[in-house]
């Protein structure tokens, strides 16, 4: 980046100290818009087709398979409709908050990607406080979102939006003391440097280290879900409920906004639980250094598919809780949980020092123990499929 | 600290509401997310089908039946003949009364993977409604097959049925019941024992056994609180008699007997039981009789009133008809289950959340239609 700009400097001649500063800043803007445009608009999309093909198959339908080859750029499709639909704004909506607000979820969301890491150059910016900066900024979602509910003029949308309030409110708590336990194991809170502590192999990996650590990922992921409005925590915008909760009157590129936002936090939800608890994109040591970049990037986004995928299949196998039902699980079961974790972390740091025999025969146990449940999970499924004596089509393309 | 000021919120729910199961309106009176008061408002989809019917020939009012209950019309078709039928006194064939049967019951199986299905969306997991419209389709299919239609069917006529079996439509409701039977327990696995479903549903809306009476509920929603009432086996009509199944009733095995879960589960039973009952009538199947209508001329029952009352999937449906010797009934009056169950809603939501009284209404299983006639 900075070479480029350099260039651009001599060329144009320019050598006042602050014009010159502002060069190296209106370039940084722009790329890291383009960046964030060209990444996370199409990932959002295309994780918004992908999860409506899954969901078409576990629900044997056959999904969206019309507009381009098997349907892959319906949401292009979508996207344009959304963008030549009416602006409808209800009268009695307090107008300027009415718009403000979708940009505020937008901004929380998309900020978030400021510090997702793809590879180990191929990251914007490696912030000092990375994983304190994630908390921080996906907070801005909520405050679009009570924000919408408000300005809406709606009883839905006011009910939808306090819900949301209270519930992403709540779930930042467990959510925070599970990344508190990563920081105080990898002993920093740069989304790089956590990835730095951890090796390429399923034992080096954070989620593994300890049993605290391993529930703490689950924790993570729970909470991150409410966070994000998944089922089964879908409750700000039940549509059996609400009719569409927060965003009941909103249409066109407004709701498209929403919507873009929400996909772009179920990639989030993927790639934090890939980068902090799986070892993001680091390679086993005898890849060519030629490939690099490509291949952390691929395991990275391969890893992030983890995440994305489990929320999918929760989503369209769950049904929602009740906001009491909500509340309960968060404030009386992740939360004494999570704040367990730490300690249970910190205590295991002082017996159980890193790097020393018991800690990585712990480690391996702990891979050994989540393969088993693999296996058992498999089984599982199997007996399932054995039973219902159902014919299986595994083949994706319909 | 101030009082902080406080008011009741009233939340107008429907006509349009995504999950009111077709034009129904409720005006809730909330604080926050609890329910205060929760008034039914029925009528938005009246369409005078009584008077319809004081004002059409016996025969021509058949059709207009099935609009009462569209989700299970066969069944609609089967109360409205059987009075006609003991009114005039006109003897059906016995081939069409196994007909009959066999639709009706594969209408009830019908009907009620719509009612468990919508449950399961009201509450929010989407997967299993479209694992119950598919199984839908194909009854749906089966219903098509013999009468050519496939939600308003108009296949039960006075004096039988309007069409015989296709060659080997036997063999297909065997097929289905058959792989069906396979079905239920992988809903079952999918939804019935899902912890989160469990815990949304059980001691929701209790509905005691005297309440329930003293409501006159009817159907699966009144065996879900414990009392042993199916007019197929109590009051029998038809072929019912001949034909051996059990009741499934509510037990309280999540909660309360009489709870949500409750008018869930027994659905789910009450499938299986229209399974054995559909085998049954393929076994004892009147091969050797060809006759499936009776010889109807205009229907002009001597003057006199009757009141016929069956098992329809929602309930009772009953049907008081007064003949003064013409061809035109002189009064028509139909009861349904949905009425009753609308009417209980505003005394078992109070004090539940919102998201209760959805989970309400699509457990007692109301459809708009059969509540407005």
């Amino acid at each position: 980046m900075k070479p480029l700009l350099d260039s651009l400097i001599a060329r144009f001649g320019i050598t006042d100290p602050g014009l010159t500063l502002g060069v190296y800043a209106t370039g940084m803007v722009v790329f890291c818009a383009i960046v964030l445009m060209g990444f996370v608009a199409p990932a959002a999309g295309i994780i918004s087709f992908i999860e409506r093909r899954i969901a078409a198959r576990m629900q044997s339908r056959v999904g969206p398979n019309r507009v381009g080859p098997q349907g892959v750029i319906q949401w292009v499709a979508d996207g344009l409709k959304c963008l030549l639909k009416e602006d409808l704004i209800p009268t009695e909506a307090d107008h300027l908050l009415f718009r403000i607000a979708p940009y505020l979820v937008f901004i929380g969301m998309f900020g978030a990607f400021v510090v997702i890491p793809f590879g180990s150059s191929l990251v914007i910016a490696d912030l000092d406080v990375g994983l304190f900066y994630l908390l921080g900024i996906t907070s801005l979602v909520s405050v679009g979102l009570i924000m919408a509910g408000w300005a809406s003029n709606n009883k839905w949308s006011l009910l939808g939006g306090m819900r949301a309030a209270a519930q992403i409110v709540s779930y930042e708590i467990p959510a925070g003391l599970s990344l508190l336990t990563v920081i105080l194991f990898a002993g920093t809170m740069s989304v790089q440097g956590v990835i730095r502590s951890q090796g390429w192999a399923p034992h080096t990996w954070l989620m593994f280290q300890n049993p605290f650590l391993f529930a703490s990922y689950f924790i993570f992921f729970t909470a991150a879900l409410a966070e994000g409005n998944r089922t089964p925590f879908d409750i700000p915008e039940a549509e059996s409920e609400l009719v569409a909760g927060y965003n009941t009157e909103y249409s066109g590129m407004r709701f498209a906004l929403f919507f873009l936002a929400e996909w772009a936090n179920l990639y989030i939800i993927g790639a934090v639980s890939a980068a902090v608890f799986m070892g993001g994109w680091q390679l086993p040591p005898g890849v060519p250094d030629a490939v690099r970049p490509v291949a952390e990037l691929l395991l990275f986004l391969g890893k992030s598919s983890i995440g994305v995928f489990l929320a999918i299949w929760v989503r369209w196998t769950f049904p929602r809780l009740r906001v009491d039902q909500m509340m309960e699980v968060c404030w009386k079961y992740l939360i004494p949980i999570s704040f367990a974790n730490v300690v249970g972390t910190a205590v295991w740091m002082v017996f159980l020092p890193k790097g020393q025999l018991p800690a990585s025969a712990a480690s391996f146990v702990m891979v050994a123990l989540a393969a088993f449940l693999v296996v058992l999970f498999v089984r599982r499924v199997r007996m399932n499929l054995r039973e219902s004596d159902m014919p299986i089509h595994l083949n994706p393309f319909v | 600290m101030a009082e902080i000021k406080t008011e009741e919120m009233v939340l107008n729910m429907g006509p349009h509401h995504p999950s009111t199961h077709g034009v129904l309106r409720f005006i809730l009176k909330t604080d926050g997310e609890i329910v205060h008061e929760c008034l039914p408002d029925v009528g938005y989809l009246h369409r005078s089908i009584e008077k319809i019917g004081e004002l059409m020939t016996f025969q021509g009012f058949v059709p207009y039946t099935d609009r009462v209950d569209y989700v299970a019309s066969m069944n609609s078709n089967l109360a409205y003949c059987t009075a006609v039928e003991k009114l005039a006194g006109i003897e059906v064939p016995r081939r069409a009364e196994f007909l009959r049967i066999l639709v009706c019951e594969l209408n009830r199986i019908s009907s009620h993977l719509i009612a468990v299905g919508a449950l399961a969306m009201d509450v929010g997991a989407v997967t299993p409604f479209p694992y119950a419209l598919r199984e839908r389709e194909r009854i749906n299919d089966l219903l098509e097959e013999v009468c050519g239609a496939r939600l308003t069917y108009n296949y039960i006529w006075i004096g039988g049925v309007s069409f015989d079996a296709t060659p080997g439509w036997l063999d297909k409701i065997l097929h289905f019941v058959e792989t069906f039977e396979n079905i239920i327990p992988e809903f079952n696995r999918l939804i019935s024992g899902n912890k989160i479903f469990v815990e949304r549903l059980r001691d929701v809306a209790i509905v005691p056994r005297e309440m329930a009476i003293d409501y006159s509920l009817s159907g699966p929603n009144l065996r879900a609180s414990g009392v042993d009432w199916d007019l197929r086996r109590d009051e029998p009509y038809s072929i019912y008699p001949e034909l051996e199944f059990d009741v499934p009733l509510g037990h309280g095995e999540c909660g309360t007997v009489g709870d949500s879960y409750d008018r869930f589960i027994v659905r789910v039973r009450e499938m299986e039981q229209s399974c054995r009952i559909l085998r049954q009538c393929i076994a004892k199947f009147p091969h050797d009789q060809p006759d499936f209508r009776a010889k109807v001329k205009t229907v002009k029952p001597p003057p006199g009133e009757v009141f016929v009352r069956t098992e329809a999937p929602r309930g009772e449906q009953g049907y008081y008809l007064i003949s003064d010797g013409t061809a035109k009934a002189s009064r028509v009056r139909i009861r349904t289950g949905s009425f009753t169950a609308m009417a209980i809603i505003e005394e078992i939501a109070v004090g539940c959340m919102i998201a209760d009284v959805i989970a309400i209404i699509a457990s007692l299983d109301v459809v708009a239609p059969e509540i407005d006639r």
